[in-house]
């Protein structure tokens, strides 16, 4: 099976290469509008801040691409700073408009909990996912037990409408976006490749898709 | 709360896993990417890479050894030891790190807390403390794995490097360390409340109450364990579920 792993010079790849390469596929990398356009299934990695990253997307003329892949109805998943990245827009360090697959805002994760503590940010560690609005039916969670520990590691957070919730995680109170679908695209702020069989499960269901 | 990790620490010297005493002593264990495995199907959270001899010599050794770890181990590895720069960290996060521990290079130029979480984000960037108790209910930290003072106070380092944008703390008591004998649970407690990011304890771990009393009293989220491991006094299942036991929430793989 191919995979296309967008390439815009920024953050870890090889994980997410390793991590496919793991479930038998063959990982390409792309950094060529026509490689993501053409792709069969197209993987939208990213660690670091919004800002630069969509920064370094439009320098190499990717925005487009992506969108026109999207639009094509084939499967895309955002991983971390790449989900976040499908979003409108996100206020860490300013604001800055992000791909617009997706409806919503990624906003900083409440430093303070509802029960008036204040708590630790980043969000590093491993939460159980949950379901939310979105079936997991027919997506890349659909052999993933409810209450599934996987690896977070962000200080913002996505805040899609209730419709595009695919799966939350606790995090002392506050409910966070772990996992988005809108048609074909889908996100996980988590890492995948980074939760051990669990992780590496949901990668080989985001192939079925 | 986030689930309390466990993270197994490799000390590497060349391609040897080694552990020692007080950071001192070393002992060839075995190979690093057999532990690494190991600690990897049998249920870590997290793995830490120390290069314990990079900043003596300038070098840093690490990343062909974090390369294959990242074809086997599908969790996030941290890696620490001679860097440097933001050039040096780029190199190791392309090997496969998700994380890098910076101390000596952060002690001499603070701004490289802020240069690496303005570049990779802050949570990205350890900064490891080699803790040192001193008189008075002070601890002083040490670099060149606790070779070296620096006169400076480890509760003053830990608020200035969370201002320059560390996203986590690797606190190793250096005068545990290897000693199997506890960890320095006043250390931790002093360091907790300014904590505001997450606090790892190191240095110290001989049995499973050891495990507890730093959680639970020491406020810690993570605890990073070397020698109990590699000499297979307890294991990891061990471990979680002793702590499952005690109320302390840890990942159920």
């Amino acid at each position: 099976m191919k995979i296309t792993v967008v390439d815009y010079g920024i953050g870890n790849l090889l994980s997410v290469v390793r991590g496919f390469q793991r479930i038998g596929c063959d990982v390409q990398l792309a950094a060529a509008g026509e490689e993501i356009v053409s792709a069969s299934r197209l993987i939208l990695p990213g660690v670091g801040a919004f800002g630069d990253g969509m920064e370094e997307i439009r320098r190499r003329n990717l925005e487009e691409p992506i969108r026109e892949y999207a639009e094509s109805g084939k499967p895309l998943l955002g991983i971390c700073l790449g989900m976040q990245m499908l979003l409108e827009r996100s206020f860490e360090f300013g604001s800055h408009n992000g791909l617009g697959l997706i409806p919503g805002s990624v906003i900083e994760i409440p430093k303070q909990t509802p029960a008036g503590n204040t708590h630790k940010t980043p969000h590093i560690g491993w939460s159980g996912i949950n379901k939310d609005e979105v079936s997991w039916e027919d997506t890349f969670l659909q052999t993933t037990s409810p209450n599934s520990p996987v690896y977070f590691v962000h200080s913002y957070m996505a805040a899609p409408p209730i419709e595009y919730r695919l799966a939350s995680c606790d995090y002392n109170g506050v409910s966070i976006c772990a996992a988005v679908k809108n048609g074909n695209i889908y996100g996980t702020q988590f890492h995948p490749e980074k939760s051990g069989p669990i992780g590496l499960e949901m990668l080989e269901q985001f192939l079925t898709l | 709360m986030a689930n309390i990790r466990l993270i197994p620490r490799l000390d590497i010297k060349g391609p040897n896993l080694i552990k020692g005493i007080h950071l001192e002593g070393l002992r060839v264990v075995g190979d690093p990417q057999v532990y690494a495995v190991n600690y990897y199907e049998s249920g870590a959270d997290e793995l830490l890479y120390m290069d314990i001899v990079a900043s003596l010599y300038g070098r840093n050794n690490l990343s062909d050894i974090v390369k294959s770890a990242a074809e086997n181990v599908f969790i996030p590895i941290t890696v620490g030891g001679g860097i440097r720069s933001v050039a040096d960290a780029d190199q190791l996060l392309r090997s496969g790190a998700d994380k890098v521990a910076i101390n000596t290079a952060a002690i001499n130029d603070p701004e490289l807390i802020s240069k690496l979480s303005q570049r990779f984000g802050s949570q990205c960037v350890v900064v490891s403390i080699e803790a040192k108790k001193q008189s008075g209910g002070k601890w002083e930290c040490y670099v060149d794995n606790g070779r070296e003072r620096t006169g400076i106070d480890v509760v003053n380092w830990v608020r200035e490097a969370i201002t320059l944008g560390a996203g986590e703390l690797l606190i190793t008591s250096v005068d545990k360390e290897g000693t199997r004998k506890g960890f320095d649970l006043e250390l931790y407690k002093a360091v907790k409340d300014v904590a505001t990011i997450p606090l790892i304890a190191c240095g110290g771990m001989g049995c499973l109450e050891d495990f507890d009393n730093v959680v639970k009293d020491g406020g810690v989220d993570a605890v990073s364990m070397a020698d109990v491991l590699h000499y297979n006094r307890l294991t990891l299942p061990q471990i979680r579920s002793a702590a499952l036991d005690s109320n302390i929430n840890v990942r159920q793989p």
